[in-house]
Order: structure tokens, then sequence, then C-alpha cells
């Protein structure tokens, strides 16, 4: 399982613009590096990242070998309810983790 | 005699075995602009593309080119009517042209967003938005790169 990272706020006004912070452990091997044999070392990265807020997407990224390793994302969404932020990031082989936050908004 | 000769044989025909093995195979190893331009039009289709509204955040020197912090950002009231649909980020010289797309929605509040890439080379970044009512707007940054990613070994 990987390591990630969110950070959102617990608490917001309701209609408040809040910055969401994620960052996720993963080397994002490029594809194009010659490993120690010469031979080149195969992609493995992270594609899709999705962030939805009581279940309803608010954010997505397609990713590509550009994105450095350990991909970190910073965005912002409209604190409509209280409820959960979901994070999902999906990658090369199977590679698959997820992260929630709640948030109370009044 | 007849000894010598196919000692020569094999020779020759071990120096041509090296020969062939010696060819090395041309793996296309940058974007071109044109293939910039190519992924462009495969994100946008054939919608115009008009220079303005984006800003693009990059630092001008970049002393590691495996870690570049990037912010991307459109004025944009973020309503249900009008609001940015997506933003795309290119390079011309890294070895793929596509470096992310990210996808908003009204509720996004603010079409902004900051991640960190790796670049191959000193090059120009393009961000692209599209917003909702169809158009699509771009910018570019030029970055200047002492070390460059993709480049060392493992």
């Amino acid at each position: 399982m990987a390591n990630a990272l969110v950070n959102v706020p617990a608490r917001a006004r309701r209609g408040e613009i809040i910055e969401i912070k994620t960052l996720i452990q993963h080397e994002m091997e490029t594809g194009y590096r010659v490993g120690t044999n010469g031979n080149m070392i195969p992609r493995d990265i992270i594609t899709d990242f999705v962030c939805k807020y009581n279940g309803e997407e608010i954010f997505r990224a397609d990713l590509f070998p550009a994105i450095a390793a350990n991909p970190f994302f910073t965005f912002y969404t409209v604190a409509t309810e209280s409820g959960s932020i979901s994070f999902e990031w999906i990658g090369d082989n199977g590679f698959t983790a997820a992260e929630t936050a709640t948030i109370t908004v009044e | 005699m007849d000894r010598e000769t196919s000692r020569r044989a094999f020779l020759m025909g071990a120096a041509a075995g090296l020969g062939l093995g010696a060819v090395i195979t041309v793996v296309p190893v940058h974007a071109t602009p044109k293939e910039m331009e190519d992924a462009v039009r495969k994100v946008v289709g054939s919608a115009r593309v008009t220079k303005g509204r984006v800003t693009l955040e990059l630092p001008p020197l970049s002393e590691n080119g495996n870690t570049v912090p990037l912010t991307v950002s459109i004025e944009s009231p973020m309503t249900p009517a009008d609001h940015v649909r997506a933003i795309h980020v290119f390079t011309e010289l890294n070895p793929q042209p596509d470096v992310v797309s990210f996808r908003f929605g009204p509720r996004a509040g603010h079409a902004r967003v900051s991640t960190r890439i790796r670049l191959a080379n000193t090059q120009t970044v393009t961000a692209g938005g599209e917003l909702s009512d169809g158009s699509c707007w771009a910018a570019s940054a030029a970055v200047v790169v002492t070390l460059a990613a993709c480049l060392e070994d493992a």
C-alpha cells in the first residue's frame, strides 16, 4: 500500500473555496531510462487521479511520465456540505491507492 | 590451405556478424514542436486556440529538471454557465509532449492547480485551457534547465 497524504481543512464555511493538497509516494518510472543492464526500464507510473466530494467527481487528472516522482497536486473546491472527500490513484501494473478525508461545513 | 581459407571465412563471417550486431536501434528521444502541435490537436480537436487568459507559473531557471514546480490558473467565475472544463500542459522537447491534463467542473471554485513536473531540456512549456463555452486559450513559458530529467541512469 502506498503512502498517501491528503490535506483538507477540517472545517469550512458553506460556500467557501477550500484548498486541497495531495501527495503520494510513487517512483513514476518514465520508461525512458536505461538500467544498469543496458535495457530500458519499463514504464511504471500513476495514470489517473480522481477526487470525489460525497461521491460526486470534482477534480480529475490524467498523468503522463512527465509528472515528477511522488505526484503532488494542489487544487480547489467549494465547500458545499459536510461529508467525505475521497481520493483515488490508479496506475500501471495494477497500482491503486485511496484516501478519504472528512470535512464539516457550517 | 583449405584450413586457412575456412579460418578466414570464419573470421569474415564473425566480423559481419559483429557489424550487424552493432547497428543501433534509433529511438526518437524528443518530441518535436510538430509532435506537440499534434498532441494539442488531439486534445482540443479543431477548436481555435487563442493566446491569453491562462497564467502559467514556472521558475525561469530550474536547477533540477526532475522536479519543476508548475502552477496553472485561469480567471473564471466557475459557475455552471461559465467555467473551465480542462487544463492541459504540454512540452516541446520531452520524450512525450503530454505532461498532464486536469478536468474541472463548476464545483472547483478556482481554476487553479499546482504540481511538479519533469523537464528533459531547456524548453518552452505550454498550458492550454478549455472553457465551457468551447473556447480554448493557451500560454507558454520558457524554462532553463541545468540538470535534465530522464538522462541519468538507474
